[in-house]
């Protein structure tokens, strides 16, 4: 997913930008076939999976995953397309899906899932689910996500907490707030504070998705999880015109005025470098910020600090990665297909890649004590929401609905905190109009 | 036998770069055009819903954003480019010292892809790091120019950036062209007593229009297809503010799943481009004898 890049990759990405302008900019399109696969006698059954985990950490992770499939026979063809976002990703695969020879499996999330489906591409994976009991190793809403109509069509990889707020100790006592706050209001009177003592209360990158990131908790954070539901996963037009959408625009409107002026279009690492600089107090940000931290050298609690933003201490946005499975003729194939899904499940495999990517495993009850606290807390929160209602799917990051009515949403969002001249009550029109349109 | 190779080879050896060129080109245009009335989403599909994407993006905000965008940076962009080229020109037609040094140096920026372009006014433009930053350190504590965060200025900043990137190149074709004016119509104009500014007016820049038709023509397309300057720069930001319709394009098709309003969108494009290079290319295969 996110991560952060060195300078020299950077560079390489802003050069080749393509048109994400969500998440990283993705890099090239590089495809590295492993070496010469076996010659056709070999018994063995080549997977080939698509992702997009190229940074150090989350390579690391994948070549995890291929010694584990390698142990079972298979032979691994990595296909990992650079690009933090995975856009580059998906248009890769599309063309590959569209000439009629798609990878084993592929690094797809959310609504998505269920499109490939839809198209018919995709095979079921319930024997596996069904041996190692997914039901009841996962949260329902998390399964239902992997699942088309009734059948698990692929298989959850981690769990992102993106309700996260993130803040410098140093800068806080420096302006005199102890604690994290709790609620919008104290929130707001923190950052009062820390404008006055000469600090960026908010550090925000203003691009399209982070915008729309910072919002998602708002609107968690002012309504709860059950007005977030209503709002962003059924879009119910009587939740999207209510009172409590136009307070939360009005929030999410006065959050900007505690911004510093070159927030537009800066990358979400380079954001996070000035709350850990102690030019900023606080970034709203999921968890991948984490892996900014601990690379400078911070330890949770002591250089930085961790908090459900304001508001969501009793929900959880989620935003889980996960492989689809394509439906192939050949039954080795097939076979190297459970097995894969069986290996991302494992618990060996949970843990290593969770602990670089910054993430935690999607296993309910999975054993945290090799954690850091802020994951700890993400999977205390994580199993207990699953259990009150209060988990959610993040709509900022395509988790809660399908991609074109998320963009819709997305446009109205950003351009609401771009232009100070479009009005709450328009901005609130326009969304509700985004979510019905076809 | 020979005569007979004689005939095929040039046909032969010309075969391949037609066909792929036919199939590459047209086909592909074919092939937008043909999703562009479907109603395709994630995948190509090819059920036909008739005109209603292009009722869909006429619909859209964000779409009307990218057009205004792409009038604004278009005209300026062509527009200041030439005018300032012309003006390098004749500065540098004066016989100057170092001038291939001088033209050197204002052509460079061709050289440089529009994502570097982009990438390097990205920075001078920041007002925490650059240009803003630079002037206020300096002493000029109030000077404010942080167009690229204001969604109303933004697209301006992608007509600097340009515009410093094909000043150098519209220049070169104009002093070649210059160059090319044969001296002894201007000393007769001389010899008749015609100012300096006259001669320029009357004779030189009417000798020039072939070349500055054909600067409009290679401007005018890249300001229609210009995709990686405002990405490199922009990214489309603040918000969508400066959307043009090659960004939109690809939103369309390739992040938002949208495969049928991003074909509508490109054949749009497509229109837009043919509708400036076709005429063009008609006049110049007409002009030439057969």
């Amino acid at each position: 997913m996110k991560f952060p890049v060195t300078l020299g990759a950077a560079l390489v990405a802003a050069m080749l930008a393509t048109a994400c302008g969500k998440k990283e900019e993705a890099a090239p399109v590089a495809a590295t076939p492993a070496p010469a696969a076996a010659p056709a006698a070999a018994p063995q059954q080549t997977v080939e999976v698509l992702h997009y985990w190229t940074s150090g950490g989350e390579a690391k992770s994948a070549a995890g995953l291929k010694a584990m499939l390698e142990a079972k026979g298979h032979l691994w063809k990595d296909f990992a397309v650079a690009g933090g976002g995975g856009e580059n990703a998906m248009t890769v695969l599309k063309s590959r899906a569209v000439s009629g020879n798609p990878p084993t499996a592929a690094q797809v999330k959310g609504p998505a899932i269920q499109e490939w489906a839809n198209e018919g591409m995709l095979t079921s994976i319930d024997s596996v689910a069904q041996a190692e009991k997914w039901d009841e190793l996962l949260p329902k809403v998390v399964a239902d996500v992997m699942k088309s109509k009734g059948s698990y069509v692929a298989a959850p990889v981690n769990v992102h907490r993106v309700n996260w707020m993130w803040a410098n100790p140093e800068v806080l006592k420096k302006a005199g707030v102890d604690g994290m706050p709790k609620t919008w209001d104290e929130f707001f009177v923190a950052a009062d504070k820390i404008k006055k003592s000469g600090n960026v209360a908010l550090a925000h990158g203003g691009q399209n998705w982070q915008d729309f990131t910072v919002f998602e908790s708002v609107v968690l954070g002012v309504g709860g999880p059950q007005f977030y539901t209503d709002a962003f996963v059924k879009l119910d037009p009587a939740a999207l015109t209510s009172p409590t959408m136009t307070k939360a625009l009005t929030t999410f409107r006065k959050l900007k005025g505690y911004t510093d002026a070159a927030s537009t279009g800066r990358d979400w690492n380079m954001t996070t470098a000035t709350v850990i600089q102690g030019k900023a107090g606080f970034q709203f940000m999921g968890d991948w910020a984490k892996g900014e931290f601990t690379a400078a050298g911070q330890k949770p609690g002591e250089g930085f600090l961790c908090a459900a933003a304001p508001g969501t201490a009793n929900a959880y946005t989620f935003n889980v990665d996960s492989f689809i499975m394509f439906k192939l003729k050949d039954e080795a194939a097939q076979k190297a297909q459970a097995d894969l899904a069986s290996a991302i499940l494992s618990t060996a495999f949970q843990e290593v890649f969770n602990q670089n990517k910054g993430s935690i495993p999607v296993r309910l009850g999975h054993d945290m004590s090799k954690f850091d606290d802020c994951a700890k807390l993400s999977a205390k929160d994580f199993v207990d929401t699953a259990k009150s209602g209060g988990l959610v799917p993040s709509i900022a990051h395509g988790m809660a609905v399908e991609p074109a009515k998320q963009g819709a949403i997305q446009d109205v969002v950003t351009q609401f905190w771009n232009d100070d001249k479009l009005s709450v009550a328009d901005a609130q029109k326009r969304i509700a109009q985004a979510a019905a349109a076809k | 036998m020979n005569k007979n190779i004689d005939h095929i080879l040039p046909k032969l050896v010309l075969a391949p770069a037609f066909v792929l060129g036919l199939a590459f080109i047209y086909g592909f245009m074919a092939w937008n055009g043909l999703l562009s009335v479907t109603a395709s989403r994630m995948l190509p599909n090819y059920e036909l819903v008739g005109l209603a994407q292009y009722g869909r993006l006429w619909e859209m905000d964000r779409w009307w954003v990218a057009l205004k965008n792409l009038a604004i940076f278009g005209v300026l962009y062509v527009g200041l480019s030439m005018a300032l080229g012309i003006f390098l020109a004749i500065l540098l037609d004066q016989k100057v010292r170092g001038e291939g040094f001088i033209r050197t140096v204002y052509l460079y920026p061709m050289a440089l892809s529009f994502v570097v372009t982009g990438t390097a006014w990205k920075w001078i433009l920041n007002p925490s790091e650059g240009l803003q930053k630079v002037v206020q350190d300096m002493g000029w504590t109030t000077f404010t120019f942080d167009w690229l965060v204001q969604s109303d200025m933004a697209i301006y900043c992608v007509v600097i950036a340009g515009v410093w990137q094909s000043a150098g190149f519209a220049m070169a074709l104009f002093l070649a062209g210059l160059r090319g004016i044969d001296d002894s119509i201007i000393k007769a104009a001389q010899i008749d007593g015609a100012s300096l500014p006259r001669i320029y007016l009357r004779i030189v820049l009417p000798a020039l229009s072939p070349v500055f038709f054909s600067t409009l023509m290679v401007l005018a397309h890249l300001a229609i297809k210009s995709f990686d300057l405002v990405m490199a720069l922009t990214s489309g930001g603040p918000g969508y503010a400066t959307d043009v319709p090659a960004t939109f394009m690809f939103a369309m098709s390739f992040s938002r799943g949208q495969i049928g309003l991003g074909a509508a969108s490109a054949t749009i494009m497509l229109a837009t481009v043919a509708a400036i290079v076709v005429p063009y290319l008609y006049s110049e295969l007409r002009s030439k004898p057969r």
